[in-house]
């Protein structure tokens, strides 16, 4: 009888290529994502040292981070980031990479688009040059983040050495109240991990909130992991993650299918497997969340007030909180939902898929944008824009007063010009409301799609469980 | 990859947490194709006031930083790893990490140290008081001292030890090993997909 396992370990025993006393495990990777940022100074060193990339079959490149989400068919309207799409097609073209360019419908953040065609799949190993990379773990795949030494290390040997990780249970039981998101519940879980009780392990998500929510859902979910430390987080595979993948482009199809089910039933955790952490929350105690602050884990529910630092656990927690407030202009004390809003941000790998799309859309259908308020929307992908177009989400935007822009990052990390200007406040679908991260000086505030949506009916913060009585 | 084995001199205090990889280098130096460069663009935003601790002039050019917990956090970005090298820094002591900074300054040659809450305190409190203090750390002996009288140990990986201290570079070490990835390869689950087909091009836009 051999030991119980965890799904973590069941999928990196099956990627060790070896394994030797002292030194961390070589990993097999299953898939590369490669996009325009963090690979420049990787494809530069391959070169320079006169290796190739090993399997450029196992490797997807996307321009996502530095594109610009207006019209494409005008000139870049910066210079740099014309230089480092370039400096992609050129790379990918020399060795050999797949590339969905920024003319391609394909195109989009290299989170979305690798589920989008079932590239993600259960059981894989999954790597790409951002902290992200979590995101794929919604399929039942060790998926994580890297830096661009490793992103070499991948294109010149399809491996990784790691160190074997610790593991962690989140279990989210019961079930949601009606306006309660994926996003509130990954908000939740930070705000009770704090923005470093992930660090050095990697999470298997579970429990019936987990288990009823969509692909969709479950993404948003895994994608915020690296936001409470961990770099990877998963849910195991189930029905609904094989009645999303079936028929996608590059899953398996006819007999294969079926033998590929197979093996995935088995990626579960054993009974009597233990983690080395365990978390636990439940549903029903989940309320539309809201960050406060400049960390992921600095939220409050809507219905709450800002919080005093003087309640904050540690000297240092009390610091952080203090520089927050001021960063963020706020007083302790105040109603969040009485705070007013500068631009709403819909979009990013958190939340710009297409169910997120259509949950904003719903929000505002038949209102206006309130005068003081710009905003904008930016599907994750070509695809999921060109399918919001066919149901007919854009017009609802465009009538409601949103811009409808093309795919790509945009004002998550603000590296193209979609940015805020200093002062300006937004409710962001993003996942991170560090200090100037959508623009120097800027405010960010994370919520949900619906909360960003009414939002920008409202022109301040709402609760959406009122919105929508 | 350079070598790594002793770092010695002062060090900057920055007394804060949860310092992330946005704030260490901003998102509009990432376009940039080159590793080198970023030093002057580190703590940007921060460094435009100038009580920030990075214009004291009484600790420029200190080769160690000390910052409080999960220094690091964030993006993957490794830019933070090439700015902090680029401005001279040779060690960070904090009392954690976020787990891909850590692994990107194992490849660039930073030291990343854990070191308890309060002894970091201490390192921190005498370097606010006396900017000239000076910090030393032995890899060799994973060591962090003051002087004679304060000397603390230090875990590290011993892989990461061993390519820190003579400067290694991981792909060569992990290509040594090339039969093995080839064996792997030969046995790997032929019902994972390739991405082959995405060399197809596809409709295009506009």
């Amino acid at each position: 009888m051999t030991e119980p396992q965890t799904i973590i370990e069941k999928i990196w025993d099956q990627h060790v290529v070896r394994q030797e006393g002292g030194k961390p495990d070589l990993l097999y990777i299953d898939l590369h994502l490669v996009h325009e940022v963090t690979s420049p100074q990787a494809f530069e060193g391959l070169r320079l040292s006169g290796r190739k990339v090993r399997r450029p079959d196992l490797t997807l490149g996307t321009v996502d981070h530095n594109v610009p989400t207006t019209d494409r068919s005008l000139p870049n309207p910066d210079p740099l980031s014309a230089q480092q799409i370039e400096v992609m097609r050129k790379n990918c073209e020399e060795f050999g990479v797949p590339l969905w360019d920024i003319f391609d419908i394909r195109q989009g953040i290299v989170h979305i688009i690798g589920p989008e065609h079932g590239l993600t799949q259960p059981g894989m190993t999954i790597v790409c040059g951002d902290s992200h990379t979590s995101t794929h773990g919604a399929f039942g795949a060790i998926a994580f983040g890297i830096g661009t030494s490793e992103v070499e290390h991948v294109l010149a040997t399809q491996t990784l050495p790691q160190l074997y990780p610790r593991t962690m249970s989140v279990e989210v039981t019961g079930e949601l109240h009606d306006g309660v998101t994926a996003k509130d519940v990954t908000l939740a879980v930070i705000r009770e991990t704090g923005v470093d009780g992930g660090v050095g392990h990697i999470i298997e998500y579970h429990g019936d909130v987990i288990r009823n929510l969509s692909m969709e859902g479950r993404m948003t979910v895994c994608n915020m992991t690296i936001e409470g430390g961990a770099r990877a987080g998963l849910v195991a595979p189930d029905d609904t993650t094989f009645e999303y993948l079936k028929g996608r482009e590059f899953a398996p199809q006819g007999e294969e299918w079926d033998r590929a089910v197979e093996e995935w039933r088995a990626l579960a955790t054993d009974d009597g497997a233990t983690f080395d952490k365990y978390v636990a929350l439940k549903g029903e105690a989940i309320a539309p969340h809201i960050t406060w602050g400049t960390t992921p884990a600095q939220s409050i529910a809507i219905n709450e007030r800002v919080p005093s630092p003087e309640d904050a656990p540690t000297p240092s927690a009390k610091e952080t909180a203090e520089r927050s407030l001021v960063y963020m202009d706020l007083q302790a004390g105040t109603p969040i939902a009485d705070v007013a809003i500068d631009r709403v941000f819909i979009g990013s790998c958190t939340n710009g898929r297409i169910e997120d799309l259509r949950a904003a859309a719903k929000t505002i259908e038949g209102h206006k944008v309130a005068d003081s308020v710009g905003a904008m929307v930016v599907p994750g992908s070509g695809l999921v824009k060109q399918q919001a177009e066919e149901e007919g989400l854009d017009a609802i935007f465009k009538d409601a007063g949103f811009e409808w822009r093309e795919a790509g990052c945009s004002m998550c990390l603000g590296m193209n010009p979609d940015i805020l200007l200093p002062g300006e406040r937004c409710a962001s679908t993003s996942n991170r409301n560090f200090e100037g991260r959508q623009g120097a000086g800027g405010r960010t505030h994370l919520v949900s799609p619906q909360m960003a949506a009414a939002a920008a009916v409202a022109g301040h913060f709402v609760d959406i469980r009122e919105f929508n009585a | 990859m350079k070598a790594v084995k002793q770092v010695q001199g002062n060090a900057f205090p920055l007394n804060r947490a949860d310092v992330d990889t946005d704030q260490i280098i901003p998102k509009q130096f990432l376009k940039r194709i080159e590793r080198t460069g970023y030093g002057e663009f580190a703590f940007f935003d921060w460094r435009k006031d100038d009580d920030f601790i990075i214009n004291q002039p009484d600790y420029a050019g200190a080769p160690i930083m000390l910052a409080q917990q999960n220094f690091g956090c964030g993006s993957s970005r490794e830019h933070a790893v090439w700015a902090l090298d680029d401005m001279g820094i040779e060690a960070v002591i904090a009392p954690s990490f976020g787990d891909i900074f850590r692994n990107n300054s194992s490849k660039v040659g930073l030291l990343t140290i854990e070191l308890p809450q309060e002894d970091v305190d201490y390192l921190m409190s005498r370097a606010e008081e006396l900017p000239s203090s000076e910090i030393k750390i032995d890899l060799q002996a994973q060591t962090v001292s003051v002087g004679a009288e304060w000397t603390r140990q230090f875990e590290i990986d011993p892989f990461a030890k061993h390519r820190l201290l003579n400067g290694l570079d991981d792909i060569g070490i992990t290509l040594e090993n090339e039969d093995d990835i080839s064996a792997f390869e030969s046995e790997r689950d032929a019902l994972k997909p390739d991405t082959t087909p995405a060399l197809e091009s596809a409709t295009k836009m506009g």
